[in-house]
């Protein structure tokens, strides 16, 4: 029994190792990401700086505009880094050629995904964290009201979810190896859309707020404000939790029956073997 | 466990297809016009060769093909037994269905009919079971050409449960009696010549010591020591590790001092199998003792000529 799980976790451990080597040989990838990442939060934050102006108001709170858009930004930051660690698993696979090489070794796909999602979260986590220390060296934020532990608790049961879109995701490049990649760019714009990740989603046309209503990232994003931005929104930042572990019970379960059909039917038709 | 006195590998009726997609109508044209002006032999051989090919019919069983689709049978009711610690060698022509083949047997591909079992236990249903006993090298040394032999090792050996510190070790040796530069062993693969990677995806497969060998094409672009070596690597696993092993090949000298056995695929089918002395028998003496290259070309000759050729070909031009 311990020898069978010490052999699973190595088989995790193995993606989770390749995961930061390719990082770490990868690094001016990595810089230059890393650099267009703060750039880019940095710009979206600036907006909030630059509210009064733009719109010749002087009653504005800048502070409370600038968080809300910090939240936005680093929120968005580290829940696309883990859409995209999970979703792009089989992308890499695919442009690297050793798809099928994973695909024969004893591992179970829990254990394979497990891994992947170790690696995504530690990545993300880092990669938000240094972003948010630079792009809030910029402004003079105040947090001593923030209920950090709860924030902590809602980015981590919303990264679950996460984790289980990005491995429905992740299919698509199982199933299209030309196009599937890019096909993953589709869904997570889709929730760059809908998720009030800069804006309340009350201002979206009413479709667009039902389908809010489905997206992690709203809930996550909620709570996030809720507990760092207290008096912005009404419940209590605990109650974001419920529907984020509801849908990453559904979601992570989901995503693995539908990966392993995915699987079964690119071994019928013989779609590992391109390598796309 | 494994019975004693059951055979390393059962392959049963095998067969696997693919929908690929079919000529575009214009080159159909072009080519029935041809074959109705062809008087010449080869005209007939195209359309013997399009049998392999089956545009739909379901009179044989075949499934229907998708619209704009053909249906190929890469691998054609394919039957054999390889017995425990023995080298069975797969040799035909390329697009014969020898790496589809190798597919059905690593797991990688279902096959559409019969069944395979590895010691006893079927690739499908007991897949999980079965990887654990097998491992493959195939001709495209596919790897992360960023990573280091070191990283890419360490990792495809993780993942069949051997330790970081076990497989550092092994694959170092396995390595310099491949005759891998030492300081190779830290840089990026993307660096190290088709021969060397291909060196650092034998260690691989050898690091997990398989029980079941799947080689397609391992020797493909090594230089001839590294072939021995590999040979070499080869006999050791059977007679030190008990391994079973099959082989691809093109290099018909490899497999007749390596392999017990030989099956030769030509069109999906197995057209012989037996020893090497007994393939060279059934060959024609032209003068000389028989070697499996001429049992090779005998036996698949009429690839010599590919379609390709037969569309390209004016049989005017040549003829005046």
């Amino acid at each position: 029994m311990i020898q069978s799980i010490r052999l699973e976790m190595r088989q995790s451990y193995a993606f989770v190792a390749r995961n930061f080597n390719l990082v770490k040989r990868y690094w001016g990838w990595e810089v230059v990401w890393l650099a267009y990442s703060i750039a880019n939060s940095l710009s979206v934050t600036f907006i909030g700086a630059g509210a009064g102006e733009i719109t010749g108001e002087t009653q504005i709170d800048t502070d409370f505009l600038i968080t809300y858009l910090l939240i936005g930004t680093l929120v968005w930051r580290f829940l696309a880094s883990i859409f995209n660690n999970i979703s792009e698993m089989i992308a890499w696979e695919r442009w690297e050629g050793t798809i099928e090489y994973t695909f024969m070794a004893p591992v179970r796909r829990i254990n394979q995904m497990l891994g992947q999602t170790i690696f995504a979260i530690v990545y993300s986590f880092l990669f938000t964290v240094i972003i948010g220390v630079v792009v809030a060296a910029f402004f003079d934020l105040d947090f001593s009201d923030a209920d950090l532990v709860s924030a902590t608790m809602i980015l981590l049961v919303g990264s679950v979810s996460f984790v289980g879109i990005g491995v429905v995701a992740s299919i698509l490049p199982l199933l299209y190896p030309e196009r599937g990649a890019q096909m993953t760019n589709i869904v997570q714009a889709f929730f760059l859309l809908v998720s009030g990740i800069y804006y309340p989603i009350s201002v979206l046309p009413k479709w667009l707020q039902y389908l809010a209503k489905i997206s992690p990232a709203t809930y996550v994003l909620e709570g996030m404000r809720a507990a760092l931005l207290p008096g912005t929104v009404d419940a209590a930042p605990t109650s974001f939790v419920w529907p984020l572990l509801l849908m990453g019970l559904i979601m992570l379960p989901l995503g693995m029956y539908l990966f392993q059909r995915a699987e079964r039917y690119t071994k019928r038709t013989g779609k590992l073997k391109r390598n796309g | 466990m494994i019975g004693t006195d059951t055979p390393a590998l059962v392959v049963e009726n095998i067969v696997k297809r693919f929908n690929v997609a079919s000529e575009p109508w214009w080159r159909k044209l072009t080519r029935s016009k041809n074959e109705t002006n062809g008087t010449n032999g080869l005209s007939r051989n195209v359309g013997q060769e399009n049998g392999h090919n089956q545009n739909g019919g379901t009179n044989n069983g075949t499934p229907r093909a998708k619209r704009g689709k053909q249906i190929v049978t890469a691998v054609d009711h394919v039957s054999f037994e390889v017995e425990r610690r023995e080298i069975f060698g797969v040799l035909g022509p390329n697009g014969s269905g020898k790496s589809t083949l190798i597919r059905v047997l690593s797991t990688l591909l279902l096959p559409d009919e019969g069944t395979v079992t590895v010691f006893g236990l079927d690739v499908d249903k007991q897949s999980m079971q079965v990887k654990r006993l097998i491992n493959r090298v195939s001709v495209d040394a596919a790897f992360f050409k960023k990573l280091s032999p070191k990283e890419n090792l360490l990792y495809g050996a993780r993942l069949y449960g051997v330790s970081g510190a076990e497989a550092n070790i092994k694959a170092q040796e396995i390595l310099k009696r491949l005759g891998l530069r030492e300081n190779s062993y830290t840089e990026p693969m993307e660096e190290m010549s088709r021969g060397m990677q291909q060196k650092v995806a034998i260690a691989r497969a050898f690091l997990t010591q398989p029980i079941l060998l799947l080689l397609d094409e391992p020797t493909t672009g090594l230089d001839p020591r590294s072939k021995l070596e590999v040979q070499s690597f080869v006999r050791e696993l059977r007679d030190v590790h008990d391994a079973t092993i099959l082989i691809t090949t093109h290099d018909m000298y490899e497999a007749d001092v390596l392999c017990d056995r030989i099956a030769i695929l030509d069109d999906g089918k197995i057209v012989a199998l037996g020893t090497p002395a007994e393939l060279k028998q059934r060959a024609n003496r032209n003068g000389h003792e028989p070697t499996l290259e001429d049992v090779f070309m005998q036996l698949t000759g009429k690839e010599l000529v590919e379609k390709e050729d037969l569309s390209d070909f004016e049989p005017d031009k040549v003829l005046s």
